[in-house]
């Protein structure tokens, strides 16, 4: 089973939400639709689910077009970002209302049921209604009766957006492994590069309306095409620095020129973007590395804890660093931060990867 | 440790000696008068006035009611409610009264669910001008009404049935409850449907099952005003009838007999016709503020 996006597009009053997108997502995978607000996520699941009909393009499904058809036909689930559950109907009723549309028998929707709410952890609350339960259970809830439905394309728009901290990594870490049995396609809408990576399977990232890549998500993690996925598919985001090189060496946005380390001497002169995340940036360099290094002045120190955000300020540019531990630093003051060469995506101009880091290349 | 040292910095230095005085205080609170009970007090007082007169009426003969000024009856008699309960000519404009309201309730409701439910719903070409316009049929008075609908209803038969009253009483029930209706819904996430119709369910059962008790108090604070407006309405209902269809507000008014009004049994009818509204009040008293703010609270 496998669902297709083929050129499909969405203008709303004038204003396209979602460029001509082609898309197939394979059965029993995971897939992370992942953008920042307004990319087009939920747009491209309501089109999915049939809630909206694209203007252009045609879907899908098991390569029988369902672009037409109506919702209550197709065999799809949907889970909100907002807890959506009927009020005035039992937790139990909740959970059984899709399997009592689908005239199944009393006791077969029992035994689901019931087996459903144990794997959610909602045995006790199932007399209760929705709005007497904490958020947490409300959207439990909510996935329950995406579940029960078995339904062959599940999609979850950004479910844990609204939890709190400790629910969200819970439910995090048991939405896999609820839905690896159930072998639909999974579609998971978040603004997260770390729920992506802690989903794994398949990612795609937005933005602007457009798929800018799809592949398996540690690759595109380590390989993004260019500078917008490598923007969307890092929290903080990467660091981009001007990069000119000449027979004289490189020089990086305003600063010096300096020696060619070794990975990039086969580099062709020219102008390039270079990229590279914030937790590559030190403030000591490694014994026996070469890093390039910069004068940088720092602006913002946040601290988290066991981390600490720099907010560091390169001839004009900003850039975040993340280093461990909690640092003692003045804002203002002048700081020299480090860069592995090997840690360096190089990016044309227009965006358009030219090439990967070395470490994402060896891993 | 001392007692003294456990005071808050300053306490000490009040002036006058606090503690030894708040036995005065609390013997000359007991004295002084409430002022916000006083004003309350007041305020029920010409609240309940009339209708206690009303009441006292009701259980007094005609002689005393014309006789010397009494706060109470001095001669109690059920008389005057026995009459109107017996008497068809009396109980049967309840009885039409209540079956107009009732229908015209049920029809407006009919009507302004499904429009109420597009208008927060759905845009179409014109929604907010449709819906703007709806509220000018209440700005005219319904005496403007009363004519054409006179001659209209003659000419098609429907005069002097409860049918006509309560179709006359939607013409100005139906915008309100669609507007009242529209708040309460416009409450109600989106997704909700969506998420109804994803499970598989049709629209007509989505509405039934799942949408309509959600906005169970809407639809109750829109009965009740449908209700109550339709209740009190006289000029409509007494034009569009005569004899068949005659509400209890008509037939008050035209109770001169011969040896003139008869006042106990008026201010009885009176006393029965406060108690259907007031029942219906009690029911949806939680909800009425968000009524009256269009649901829009």
């Amino acid at each position: 089973m496998t669902l297709r996006l083929d050129g499909v597009s969405r203008i709303v009053g004038g204003q396209v939400h979602i460029h001509p997108t082609t898309l197939e997502l394979q059965n029993g995978t995971m897939n992370v639709l992942l953008g920042p607000t307004l990319a087009g996520k939920t747009t491209l699941m309501r089109i999915m689910a049939g809630l909206d009909v694209p203007d252009t393009g045609r879907i899908l499904w098991n390569d029988k077009d369902v672009t037409g058809m109506r919702v209550q036909d197709r065999k799809v689930a949907m889970v909100y970002q907002q807890f959506i559950n009927y009020p005035s109907m039992s937790v139990y009723e909740n959970i059984a209302s899709p399997m009592k549309l689908m005239g199944q028998s009393a006791s077969q929707i029992k035994t689901r049921v019931h087996e459903v709410a144990d794997m959610l952890k909602l045995t006790p609350m199932l007399d209760r209604k929705p709005l007497e339960l904490s958020g947490g259970q409300q959207q439990r809830c909510a996935l329950a009766r995406a579940l029960v439905k078995n339904a062959g394309l599940v999609l979850l728009d950004e479910p844990l957006a609204n939890l709190d901290y400790k629910l969200r990594e819970e439910l995090r870490q048991e939405i896999p492994r609820i839905f690896e049995e159930s072998g639909s396609i999974f579609v998971y809408a978040t603004t997260e590069p770390e729920e992506a990576l802690l989903l794994g399977g398949n990612v795609a990232t937005l933005s602007e309306g457009r798929i800018t890549q799809f592949g398996p998500t540690p690759r595109v993690y380590r390989h993004p095409v260019d500078t917008i996925t490598a923007r969307v598919f890092s929290d903080p985001p990467m660091n981009f620095v001007d990069l000119r090189k000449d027979a004289n060496g490189m020089s990086f946005g305003g600063g010096a020129v300096v020696a060619v380390p070794d990975t990039l001497r086969d580099l062709p002169d020219g102008r390039y973007t270079a990229g590279f995340r914030p937790n590559h940036i030190t403030l000591n360099p490694r014994e026996g590395a070469q890093p390039l290094e910069f004068d940088t002045k720092l602006a913002v120190t946040e601290i988290t804890g066991s981390e600490t955000f720099l907010h560091l300020d390169h001839h004009g540019e900003r850039w975040v660093g993340l280093v461990h531990g909690v640092r003692d630093l003045k804002q203002g003051q002048g700081l020299k931060v480090y860069v592995d060469p090997a840690h360096l995506y190089i990016f044309a101009p227009d965006g358009a990867l030219v090439a990967t880091a070395p470490y994402a290349e060896a891993a | 440790m001392s007692d003294t040292s456990l005071q808050a910095p300053g306490a000490g230095t009040i002036p006058g000696k606090v503690t030894a005085s708040r036995k005065g205080t609390r013997t000359r609170r007991r004295f002084r008068p409430n002022g916000s009970a006083l004003v309350m007090g007041l305020y029920l007082l010409f609240l309940m006035l009339p209708i206690y007169w009303l009441v006292n009426m009701s259980l007094k003969t005609n002689a005393e009611i014309l006789g010397a000024f009494s706060l109470w009856p001095r001669e109690l008699t059920f008389a005057n409610y026995t009459k109107i309960l017996t008497d068809a000519s009396w109980y049967m404009g309840y009885v039409n009264s209540l079956i107009y309201v009732v229908m015209n309730t049920v029809i407006s409701l009919a009507v302004a669910l499904p429009a109420a439910y597009a208008f927060s719903r759905y845009s179409f070409m014109g929604d907010k001008h449709l819906f703007f316009w709806l509220l000018t049929n209440r700005m005219a008075p319904p005496a403007v009404f009363a004519l054409p609908f006179f001659q209209l209803y003659s000419s098609v038969g429907l005069f002097d049935t409860h049918i006509a009253v309560a179709l006359a009483h939607t013409l100005f029930n139906v915008p309100l409850a669609v507007w009242i209706l529209e708040g309460f819904m416009r409450g109600v996430p989106r997704e909700i449907d969506e998420t109804a119709y994803i499970d598989g369910y049709s629209f007509g059962r989505f509405f039934v099952r799942i949408f309509m008790p959600l906005v169970a108090s809407g639809i109750g604070v829109t009965a009740f005003f449908c209700f109550m407006f339709s209740w009190v309405e006289l000029l409509l209902s007494r034009t569009l009838t005569s004899v068949d269809a005659k509400p209890i507000a008509a037939t008050m008014t035209r109770t001169v007999s011969a040896s003139g009004l008869d006042w106990g049994v008026l201010a009885a009818a009176g006393v029965l016709t406060i108690v259907p509204g007031a029942l219906v009040i009690y029911f949806v008293r939680n909800y009425i503020a968000k009524g009256f703010a269009l649901g829009r609270v």
